[in-house]
């Protein structure tokens, strides 16, 4: 037997486990991303506003639709551990409950940065709204994507764990998931919509100093707190 | 090793005061019906479970109170097989060999079970092939402790005479074997002692 693997190591072979689920069952992604696509279409149709108007919903359009297709994918992602206890079984092997809770973390932000990736595009083209800026402003756009998908996933992996075994839970996940992201929901989506329709005041920095703060606090105390409610689930 | 053990779920005790001791490196049979506690009394052991009552000890040890220490050295073999569905059986020891930096020696430990190096995920094997698959995970750790908990169900006469064979050299190897069954005779040819359950009691030690 070799040393047992640290906490780190652990949770990034916890995380290569889940991607590795994800690419044998590349099912999961298409539907996620299809189900956040006909969001991002219905809001856009629905909206029936001018292009200029549009083209401010943008950024409300995607994350809303990020959000959506996020309590799918963190469904999903324990479903897989709870077809065959294999949750219980991470515990008794023994993973360390953080390692668990960190990598689940990274592979459900690495799906939603991928959806919100696949839907980038459709966005621009459906709202009216080019990223201008060129490189730069692409490469905010993708600090903003990454920052907001992971804002999602450690509320969200520390909310699935509670809600799995809940006889509701595709209702439960939402009802305390959403109220909790809002402020991420907002900085994220502000930041987006600034960097498509122009960011005049210079406002984006501040959006995303907001979601980075979010986010580093959700992924410190919910890994710190996964472990007593892994025991008990 | 287990003294005053009980465990409740809601108002219902499914373990109720059992006490046994186990020297190391012997096998003991749990029976009973179903209902009786045998899983329970299992999951406790295997730290899945905290006892509401008593303690359970290895090596000295309480085995809920140390479980971080004692996890390597337990394991479980049960109906939840903990497989990954959409991985291959391969790929399935891999990450669990990794996972608890044990050797994989995949091919070695699939032929021990009579399983070939197949590229299908485990959605595709028959239930007697994921529960071979499921006992060369549990065998990965070199278990200190072994707990089985109906390692005859879903198995052909051939894959009962496989469990037994490598539960056998196991024990000779020096691990301590529990086993709960609905089935004593094929177990009987491995335990030397048998403990009967009735609504979470034991009643019976032979």
């Amino acid at each position: 037997m070799s040393a047992r693997p640290g906490v780190i190591r652990q949770a990034l072979m916890v995380a290569q486990k889940d991607l590795l689920i994800e690419v044998r069952s590349p099912s999961r992604v298409v539907g996620l991303f299809f189900f956040a696509l006909a969001l991002v279409v219905l809001i856009a149709f629905t909206a029936d506003a001018s292009p200029g108007v549009l083209r401010k919903t943008a950024g409300g359009a995607l994350w809303l639709g990020l959000l959506l297709a996020s309590t799918r994918a963190l469904d999903l992602s324990y479903a897989v551990e709870t077809d065959n206890d294999a949750l219980s079984g991470l515990v008794l092997w023994p993973v360390h409950p953080a390692a668990v809770f960190y990598g689940k973390a990274i592979a459900n932000t690495a799906v939603l940065a991928l959806v919100g990736t696949l839907l980038t595009p459709l966005v621009v083209a459906l709202y009216s709204a080019p990223i201008p800026g060129g490189w730069p402003a692409w490469g905010q756009y993708a600090v903003i994507l990454g920052l907001g998908s992971a804002a999602l996933a450690a509320p969200g992996t520390f909310y699935a764990l509670l809600t799995t075994r809940a006889r509701a839970s595709s209702v439960m996940l939402p009802l305390l998931m959403f109220p909790l992201v809002v402020p991420a929901l907002l900085s994220a989506s502000r930041a987006t919509t600034l960097l498509m329709d122009g960011d005049g005041m210079g406002e984006v920095p501040g959006w995303v100093s907001l979601l980075l703060a979010f986010g580093l606090l959700h992924w410190s105390l919910e890994g710190l707190f996964y472990g007593s409610i892994v025991e008990d689930s | 090793m287990v003294d005053d053990l009980s465990r409740r779920f809601g108002q219902r005790w499914a373990v109720a005061r059992a006490s046994f001791s186990l020297p190391r490196g012997e096998a003991l049979m749990l029976t009973g019906n179903n209902g009786s506690g045998k899983t329970t009394l299992l999951r406790c052991l295997s730290t899945a479970l905290k006892p509401h009552v008593g303690t359970a000890r290895w090596g000295g040890v309480d085995l809920w109170e140390q479980r971080a220490a004692c996890r390597p050295k337990v394991s479980l073999y049960s109906h939840a097989s903990a497989l990954y569905e959409d991985l291959s059986g391969p790929e399935n020891l891999r990450t669990w060999a990794r996972l608890g930096g044990y050797e994989p020696r995949v091919e070695q430990r699939l032929a021990e079970v009579g399983l070939e190096l197949r590229p299908e995920p485990v959605r595709t094997y028959s239930a007697g092939m994921k529960r071979r698959l499921a006992l060369a995970r549990a065998l990965l750790k070199e278990p200190e402790l072994l707990l089985l908990d109906e390692p005859f169900a879903a198995l052909d006469p051939d894959g009962r005479t496989l469990v037994l064979d490598l539960a056998s050299r196991r024990r000779a190897a020096g691990t301590t074997l529990i086993l709960a069954t609905h089935i004593p005779e094929e177990a009987a040819k491995l335990c030397d002692r048998r403990i009967h359950l009735e609504s979470g009691q034991i009643v019976e030690v032979a």
